[in-house]
């Protein structure tokens, strides 16, 4: 019943044979071994799962495989690496912005697709568009200061 | 100094492990390999024990390498909990590493032919003035069995004076890897045939799967498994989404029958006196000289069940190899204790079973990573030979984890005309707050109650004082000359509680502090003077002092009223640990809204202090979020909480501003941060509540309906 379905993600073409309605989530992590993207409640509701997909931060845990055939696909690993740290990953370690981080890829990209529209956000800005994204662990000013200091870097 | 260090007590992490090897090694190439038996948590504890190991070692920073533990392979330190790893394993390895150093010095001279005293160490190498040298790598390598002996505790550490690497923010080592968002989570592993596994559970606890059709199930491609004993049911596919969707399949099939009826919701506080309890009184002091006061204050307080709500639902991979030998990984707090309760309810000996921590999402006490363990042992039994992968779905979190338990503070307090307390009597019921595997003689995960010889579910216990479960932060550090403190602990509780974050001291100090400031408004007193009027330990005075300072407490007028107030409170954690005084800033538009945290700490030598702060921060977080909206919600039938819809949490827009100021103590032992801000969080906004609106809002959430329903 697997169906192939071609999907691009960080560049990158993929063909992976897989139920057409299965959510992207499990795709990314287990098909193509990009693991920064999470699962945390698979209903929408806490944004450990959000990719950029057109520009747009969404939740892959909710986005079926065949919704996404043909689109740019965004991941925290296309976002940049180790070797190659995307401004806002710099920030987090510059501000020590996680305590467990396991939510931080999801704000990351929340915080990527808000800085795309809006180079240089205001403390209720950055509020507002990660408001979907939930952290457990009290992070959330720290996270605030990074975006800020990104925006700053990427100006 | 160094003599009396060396007739102390080896603390109880070293006296249990006591091997200099089972905590260190030195490997060739240049680096340091430290094995503690505490893990990482989310907390930063691994970063803060290699700064103490470099320290102790004199050697850089960067040689450091932490292995995570695993058992039988790590020193068994027990369960990492109670804010106690910096005073466990940071004492351990301090001595260690100072016994090593000393050690290795001692070897040099030999060696080298001089005097010990004249030798100099800078990072691992080892010089003396006329130009001889060695390092700490090359002894090693001459005596492999050097660190093969036990720990004597005789070699003095370092003193604090002359520390470079302790007290200073020495950046996360585990947050460069999370910020790339490179794999490294237990969720993250992943081996050649690894097959994916989910659980099916009742809808209530106690229910009994008395059919189960497989029909729909079998139509599913990749499913390599369905595995039933008794109720406990499950299924193994090659892929996770076929996991999720043949048991969703599977649940769909299921006739159950019975469990345990939950209680009504509603007043949780009546349903906890009417329970039946053991009363026993954990505080009592009388001073018949004082009169008996004039003006004599009750208020009830109460606190519901709440979830640990991690971001990242629990997960744990297995692997049966061979006849009856079991490997897991895990993110459990305690992997011996994992490790013998995982053998008691598979029936196989513990030197069978190794158990690997692997970290996980945030923890903040007994939450399901240990019961999650056993799923996938058992899922993994069916399929010998692989490994299985099983995540917890959201709705088993809030469903199936412990939860921290309900409780009813009742409070009672006399003053003088003078305006001071003269008498204090508090009582509490709670059911145990702790369930944690490793402790009986039967299993306490989950699944073990649902299998075909299942094991009886055993109560949370009643973890003793001084540190207590329910009882924790009861007694009063406040100097009252006629006081009681009397424990309700209700053994049989339909809710399976555990450790959750503070424990017992959430409640009891939400209580004691709003309290007191009730009976300070009776005394027409200002809440600090009147805290300070009664409290005459001075590391306290000073972090109430330091916090009214920063929070231009004073001056509190600027802000308004009718809808601002400002509120303190202070605890001394587990009355053994950190003093933390909290003054919040609330603002009441449709709800409470927490506008401003200031926070001052006291945890003695700080180790890191961006970490301190970190974890006050994220402590003081957690607890405004706990005490403006969190509430299990059940019915009889029971548990309402399916996902974040029906337990809202803080989202960012809420969070309030927090400024934290450490009073630091380097003369004074390290104790843990994490847990001692929770308390006096929750009071300090109850307190501004009171401030801003003149209500009392006693029963927690302070939800919109509540102060309203006060006014
Ligand atoms: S996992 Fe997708 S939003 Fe929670
Ligand atoms: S840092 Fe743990 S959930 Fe955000």
């Amino acid at each position: 019943m697997a169906d192939v379905i071609a999907i691009r993600v960080n560049g990158a073409e993929h063909k992976v044979g897989a139920h057409a309605d299965t959510p992207l989530l499990y795709i990314l992590r287990n098909d193509l071994g990009l693991k920064g993207t999470r699962f945390g409640c698979g209903n929408g509701e806490c944004g450990a799962c959000y990719v950029i997909i057109e520009g747009r931060a969404v939740a892959s845990c909710d986005t079926p495989l065949w919704s996404v055939a043909g689109k740019d696909i965004l991941t925290i690993e296309g976002l940049g690496s180790e070797g190659g740290l995307h401004p806002l990953q710099q920030a987090f370690i510059d501000e020590q912005a996680a305590q467990c981080g396991y939510c931080a890829s999801g704000i990351m990209m929340s915080a990527a697709a808000l800085l795309a529209n809006n180079p240089a956000p205001t403390d209720a800005e950055i509020r507002a568009a990660l408001d979907k994204n939930l952290c457990r662990c009290g992070t959330h000013n720290r996270i605030v200061r990074a975006v800020q200091r990104a925006a700053v870097k990427q100006a | 100094m160094s003599s009396a260090l060396a007739t102390a007590p080896l603390p109880a992490s070293l006296a249990d492990n006591p091997r200099l090897s089972q905590w260190l090694r030195f490997v060739r190439g240049g680096t340091v390999s430290i094995t503690p038996g505490k893990v990482e948590l989310g907390q930063g504890i691994v970063t803060a024990l290699a700064q103490i190991a470099a320290e102790e070692l004199d050697v850089a920073f960067e040689r450091i390498r932490m292995v995570p533990a695993a058992a039988p392979a790590s020193p068994n330190e027990g369960v990492t909990s109670g804010s106690l790893s910096i005073q466990d394993s940071g004492s351990a390895l301090r001595l260690v590493c100072a016994q090593a150093r000393a050690l290795l010095l001692e070897r040099a001279a030999q060696r080298l032919g001089v005097p010990m005293a004249e030798l100099d160490v800078d990072d691992g190498n080892i010089g003396h003035a006329s130009g001889a040298k060695t390092d700490y790598w090359t002894l090693v390598q001459a005596d492999e069995r050097l660190l093969e002996r036990e720990a004597t505790g005789a070699a003095a550490p370092k003193s604090p004076d002359r520390y470079r690497i302790v007290g200073t923010s020495v950046p996360r080592l585990d947050i460069p890897r999370k910020a790339a968002a490179r794999a490294g989570f237990i969720h993250d592993l992943e081996w050649p045939g690894m097959l994916y596994g989910r659980v099916v559970r009742p809808p209530r606890h106690g229910a009994v799967l008395l059919s189960c059709s497989q029909a729909k199930t079998a139509a599913i491609p990749g499913v390599a498994a369905v595995v039933r004993d008794g109720s406990f049911l499950g299924v193994v596919a090659e892929r996770e989404e076929e996991a999720i969707r043949a048991a969703t399949a599977l649940a769909a099939g299921c006739v159950w029958e019975g469990g345990t009826r939950l209680p009504e919701p509603g007043e949780i506080g009546a349903f906890l006196v009417r329970q039946a309890s053991k009363t026993t009184v954990l505080s009592e002091k009388s001073d018949p000289s004082v009169g008996k006061g004039r003006t004599v204050l009750e208020a009830t307080y109460t606190k519901p069940f709440l979830s640990h709500g991690s971001i990242g639902p629990s997960c744990a991979a297995a692997r049966f190899e061979g006849a009856g030998s079991l490997r897991v990984w895990t993110h459990s707090q305690g992997v011996y204790n994992l490790r013998r309760d995982l053998a008691l309810a598979l029936g196989l000996p513990a030197e069978s079973v190794s158990v690997q921590h692997a970290e996980g999402a945030g923890c903040y006490g007994h939450n399901g990573a240990d019961d999650v363990a056993l799923d996938a042992a058992l899922l993994a039994r069916a399929v010998p030979g692989r490994h299985v992968k099983l995540q917890w779905m959201r709705a088993d979190e809030f469903g199936w984890a412990p939860y921290g338990p309900a409780m009813r503070v009742q409070l009672r307090a006399a003053l003088d005309a003078g305006g001071r307390i003269v008498d204090w009597q508090h009582e509490f019921w709670s059911s145990g707050h702790s369930s944690r595997p490793g402790r009986g003689a039967r299993p306490t995960l989950i699944a073990a109650n649902y299998l075909a010889k299942p094991f009886a579910l055993l109560p949370a216990i009643d973890l003793p004082m001084p540190a207590g479960g329910a009882g924790r932060n009861s007694i009063p550090l406040y100097d009252f000359p006629n006081q009681r403190v009397v424990n309700h602990y209700i053994e049989a509780m339909p809710l399976r509680t555990s450790a959750l974050r503070s424990l017992g001291a959430y409640a009891n100090v939400f209580a004691l502090e709003s309290f007191m400031d009730e009976l300070a408004g009776a005394a027409d007193a200002d809440p600090v003077e009147f805290r300070l009027r009664h409290l005459s330990d001075p590391r306290g005075r000073a972090v109430i002092e330091a916090a009214a300072r920063m929070s231009g407490w004073r001056d509190r007028g600027r802000i308004g009223s009718g809808e601002r107030g400002m509120g303190i409170a202070f605890a001394k954690y587990k009355n053994l640990g950190a003093y933390c005084a909290v003054v919040a800033e609330v603002e009441i538009e449709r709800e409470v809204r927490v506008k401003r945290l200031w926070i001052a700490v006291d945890v003695g030598l700080v180790v890191n202090p961006d970490g301190v702060v970190n974890q006050i921060e994220g402590g003081a977080i957690q607890a405004a979020s706990w005490t403006l909206k969190e509430e299990l919600k059940f019915t009889a039938e029971g548990i309402a909480c399916q996902g974040w819809e029906d337990y809202p949490i803080f989202r960012f827009s809420e969070v309030p501003a927090v400024d934290v100021q450490i009073v630091n103590r380097p003369d004074q032992k390290s104790v843990g941060a994490g847990e001692a801000p929770l308390g006096p969080t929750a009071a300090a906004i109850a307190n501004g509540v009171n401030a801003a609106l003149g209500v009392r809002v006693r029963d927690l959430p302070l939800t919109p309906e509540r102060v309203a329903g006060a006014i």
